[in-house]
C-alpha cells in the first residue's frame, strides 16, 4: 500500500473529530529546532464543509479491536484498513511542516493489539519528531484510555495538547453504543493529566528546569445527536469539565450517521448542525461570558432555542434587567447584551472614559445595533424609532437565517414542515399566539 | 493650530517620507488637502509641494511621537502606513496630531472618525498579515522555500519575525506580487526589497508528490454530508484560491498521480511532466 492510500484511509477515518486548534501556547524557536506556535492558533486551510484545517490530522492506524457502534472503524465495519509505521509519518509531517501545509500533527489512531502497544508507536512517532527531527510545531495527541499511566505520562510530554475524548454525555448511552468503554476508563486519564498540569505549574513556580507536559492543556469531544441526551445535560457536563479537569475546550460533533444499528439515527438522517452550533454559542457564553449552565438552560427547558441563540434568548426571559445604560452598566452586565460580544465590551470601556457614546459610537466600535438596540440606551435614550415590547423584540431577533436553517429540508429539525413558513408564523408561535 | 490649506503633498513613498511630510505639516502649521507619494500622475487645481525625505526629521518625528504621546501610538502610526488605504498618510498625519492634543488616550477613542478609520484600516491589515500566516505555500527546490502572495495591504514586515522564527534554520523567499516586493531569509539575515519581476520555479517531483498527498489529504478532511461552501469561502476569500496548493486544479489528484506514474513508465519524463504542468 502506498503513501496516498494509508494518507487518504487514516485522514478519512480521523475527519469526525472535531478538534483541529492549534492554540493555546506561545513558543518560539530554538536553536537547531524548526518551528514554533503562536496562541491564538493559525488556520492553514478550510476544507469544503467549511471546517479549519491547522494539523495534520489523521490516525496511526484504523484497525480497532473496539466495537463502538457509532465510531467508523468499529471492528465489525467492513472499511479498508491501514497503519502508518511511525517514521512514515513523521516524514510526511515534516515535509508538509516545512511547506507550511500545516501547523502541526494531531494524532489519534485506533486501538491495535492492545492500549499500550498503540500508545507505545505513537510516543514513538512523537519521539522521532521533536527529538529526531527536532520539530518545535504543535502536536495534539489522544490519549488512548485503558494505556497505562506511564505511557499516557511520557505522551503528554511530548505533546502540546492532550485530549480524552468523553463521546457519549452519559454513562448509559456509553453501556448501550460503546460497550467496550466505560465512563471511569474515560475520565481516568482525564483526571491524571489534569493532575500532572497543576503539578507541572506548581513546580514551574519552584524549579527553573521542569519538563513541559501538555503546556496547552486539554481538551475533549462529545457527539452530538447519537443518543436522547438533552441539551441541558451535555451543558451542564460540560460546565463540570471545565470547572473541575480545567478543560480548554468542549468539542460538539453533530453526529453524522455511519452505521444502520437500529439503536442510532438512521443513516439518511441528516447531521443536527443547527443543534450543534447552538451548543457551541452556549459554550462559549460558559465560558467568556460569565454564564452558568443552569442559566442557559433548567430541568423544564431541557433543549436549546432552534431559532433564538441562547444570549437573546435569555434577554428575552430577563427583559426585567433591560434597557441598561451603555454609559454607565457594568462589565458584567454589558457581556449579557445581545449584539455586544467580549471585544466589544473592552473597547466600550475604554471608549467611554473619553466621552459618553451615542449610538452611531457604538456603530463604529462594532455592537451589532440590530439585537443590542432593543437592549440598552445611550445617554438615556433608546434608539431612534424602537419599541421595546416582547412582542417587537421577538419579531426583530428571529432572524431570516436561522429561520431558513430550522426550516429548509437541509437540516433535521421539523422536516415534516413542508410548506413555506413566515416569520411572521415563528413570531406567533414564540409569542405563544397559536 | 494648523491653519487648513489647498496645499498637496507629494513625497517619495516611503515611511521616512511620511514622517517627513508630518514634521512640515506641524512645522509650517499647515493642514494639507492631501498627502500622496509621487508617481501618481494626477492633474489637480492645486499647487504641489514637493516633501523631500528627511532621515532626521523623520527620526525626530519618530522619537517625538513616542515621548509625547506614547510607544503603542507609534506603532500604530506605522502600522497604517502599511495598509492600502487610499489616505492613509492624512489618516496618520490627523492621528498625530489628536494625540498630541488627548496624549495615549488617543488609540481607545473609537469614537472618533480619524480613530476609528485608522483602527480598521489597520485591522485590516493585520487581520490579512494573520491570514496569510496560514495560507502561505512553499515550493521546496534544491533545499530553497519560494511562495508567491498577493496581499491587498504591505503584510511582508508582519509576516518577517512570524517565519524567520519558525524557519530559522532555512532559507526562504516570499514574493509580494502586488507590491513587487520580497522577503528573502537565510539563517541570521533577513531583508525586504523591491522586486520588479519574480517566476515560481518549476516544480520537481519531489515536489509534485507533496503537493499532490496534500490536496488528496485536503480533499479527503472534508465531510461531504456538511458540505458548506459559503462557511468556507467567508474563512478564505476567493482572492486566496490562486496560490493555494490545494485549490490548484492542475495538480493531480490521487488517481491522476497514479495515471502519471504509469505513463511515465511507458514514455519517459516528457510526457509526465506535460501532464504535471
Amino acid at each position: 500500500m502506498d503513501l496516498f492510500d494509508k494518507l487518504t484511509i487514516l485522514a478519512d477515518s480521523a475527519k469526525y473529530d472535531a478538534a483541529c486548534t492549534s492554540s493555546g501556547i506561545d513558543r518560539g524557536s530554538s536553536p537547531g529546532k524548526i518551528g514554533n506556535a503562536v496562541a491564538c492558533g493559525i488556520c492553514h486551510s478550510f476544507a469544503a464543509d467549511g471546517r479549519c484545517i491547522s494539523l495534520l490530522k489523521v490516525l496511526l492506524s484504523n484497525s480497532c479491536m473496539y466495537d463502538c457502534q457509532y465510531c467508523v472503524n468499529r471492528r465489525s465495519n467492513d472499511t479498508p484498513r491501514a497503519t502508518f509505521t511511525p517514521r512514515e509519518l513523521a516524514d510526511l509531517t515534516m515535509q508538509f511542516y516545512r511547506r507550511n501545509y500545516i501547523e502541526g500533527l494531531f494524532l489519534s489512531s485506533g486501538i491495535l493489539k492492545n492500549p499500550d502497544y498503540t500508545c507505545e508507536k505513537m510516543i514513538e512517532t512523537l519521539r522521532i519528531l521533536r527529538e529526531e527531527y527536532g520539530f518545535a510545531g504543535y502536536i495534539h495527541a489522544k490519549a488512548i484510555p485503558g494505556a497505562d499511566s506511564a505511557l499516557i505520562l511520557r505522551l503528554g510530554q511530548l505533546a502540546d495538547r492532550m485530549s480524552v475524548n468523553i463521546e457519549l454525555p452519559s454513562q448509559k448511552s456509553l453501556a448501550l453504543l460503546a460497550p467496550d468503554k466505560s465512563k471511569t476508563a474515560i475520565l481516568r486519564p482525564m483526571g491524571l493529566i489534569t493532575g500532572k498540569i497543576q503539578q507541572t505549574q506548581t513546580e514551574m513556580v519552584r524549579y527553573r528546569h521542569v519538563p513541559r507536559f501538555a503546556p496547552a492543556g486539554q481538551s475533549t469531544q462529545m457527539i452530538v445527536g447519537a443518543t436522547a441526551d438533552t441539551d441541558y445535560r451535555i451543558l451542564t457536563l460540560s460546565e463540570a469539565l471545565y470547572k473541575k479537569y480545567g478543560l480548554r475546550r468542549v468539542f460538539y460533533s453533530a453526529y453524522v450517521p455511519v452505521s444502520d444499528n437500529p439503536l442510532l439515527p438512521a443513516l439518511q438522517t441528516k447531521p443536527p448542525l443547527l443543534r450543534e452550533h447552538r451548543l457551541y454559542q452556549a459554550d462559549w457564553l460558559l465560558r467568556y461570558y460569565g454564564f452558568s449552565a443552569r442559566e442557559i438552560l433548567d430541568e423544564e427547558h431541557q433543549s436549546l432555542h432552534p431559532y433564538l441563540d441562547p444570549k437573546c434568548n435569555w434577554a428575552i426571559n430577563h427583559m426585567d434587567l433591560f434597557p441598561v445604560e451603555v454609559n454607565r452598566a457594568s462589565r458584567e452586565m454589558l457581556l449579557r447584551v445581545p449584539g455586544i460580544g467580549v471585544n466589544s465590551v473592552n473597547r466600550i470601556l475604554a471608549a467611554r472614559r473619553h466621552s459618553a457614546l451615542d449610538f452611531a459610537a457604538l456603530k463604529k466600535i462594532g455592537v451589532v445595533l440590530k439585537r443590542a438596540q432593543y437592549f440598552i440606551l445611550c445617554r438615556g435614550k433608546a434608539a431612534e424609532g424602537v419599541s421595546i415590547t416582547p412582542d417587537s423584540v421577538l419579531r426583530a431577533l428571529v432572524s431570516e437565517r436561522s429561520r431558513q436553517m430550522a426550516f429548509s429540508g437541509q437540516y433535521e429539525q421539523m422536516s415534516l414542515w413542508q410548506e413555506q413558513i413566515t416569520r411572521e408564523d415563528v413570531v406567533q408561535c414564540l409569542s405563544g399566539q397559536i | 493650530m494648523p491653519q487648513r490649506t489647498d496645499l498637496i503633498y507629494e513625497y517619495d513613498g516611503s515611511l521616512e517620507g511620511m514622517y517627513s511630510c508630518i514634521f512640515e505639516s506641524f512645522e509650517k502649521k499647515e493642514l494639507p488637502m492631501e498627502i500622496r507619494p509621487e508617481g501618481i500622475s494626477q492633474t489637480s487645481l492645486y499647487p504641489v509641494k514637493y516633501i523631500s525625505t528627511d532621515l532626521i526629521r523623520a527620526e525626530r518625528v519618530k522619537t517625538g511621537i513616542r515621548r509625547k504621546i506614547s510607544r503603542s501610538v507609534q506603532q500604530l502610526t506605522e502600522l497604517v502606513y502599511y495598509t492600502c488605504h487610499p489616505e492613509k498618510e492624512m489618516l496618520a498625519l490627523r492621528f498625530v496630531q489628536l494625540g498630541m492634543r488627548c496624549g495615549a488616550g488617543v488609540e481607545t477613542m473609537y469614537a472618533d472618525e480619524t480613530v476609528h478609520a485608522l483602527t480598521r484600516a489597520v485591522k485590516h491589515l493585520t487581520q490579512e498579515s494573520h491570514q496569510l500566516k496560514g495560507f502561505v505555500r512553499f515550493s521546496i527546490r534544491e533545499g530553497i522555500m519560494t511562495s508567491v502572495i498577493e496581499p491587498k495591504n504591505f503584510v511582508l514586515p508582519l509576516l518577517e519575525p512570524h517565519f524567520c522564527d519558525r524557519y530559522a534554520q532555512e532559507t526562504f523567499l516570499i514574493y509580494d506580487k502586488t507590491h513587487q516586493s520580497a522577503l528573502f531569509y537565510r539563517p541570521g539575515q533577513s531583508i525586504i526589497a523591491p522586486v520588479p519581476e519574480y517566476e515560481q520555479p518549476e516544480a520537481d517531483d519531489q515536489e509534485m508528490k507533496y503537493r499532490s498527498l496534500w490536496k488528496a489529504f485536503y480533499q479527503t478532511i472534508a465531510i461531504s454530508s456538511r458540505y458548506n461552501p459559503r462557511c468556507r469561502m467567508s474563512h478564505m476569500q476567493k482572492r486566496y484560491w490562486s496560490h493555494l496548493v490545494e485549490m490548484d486544479e492542475s495538480i493531480p489528484t490521487r488517481w491522476e498521480a497514479g495515471q502519471a506514474k504509469k505513463k511515465l513508465c511507458q514514455s519517459g519524463m516528457e510526457d509526465c511532466n506535460e501532464k504535471t504542468t
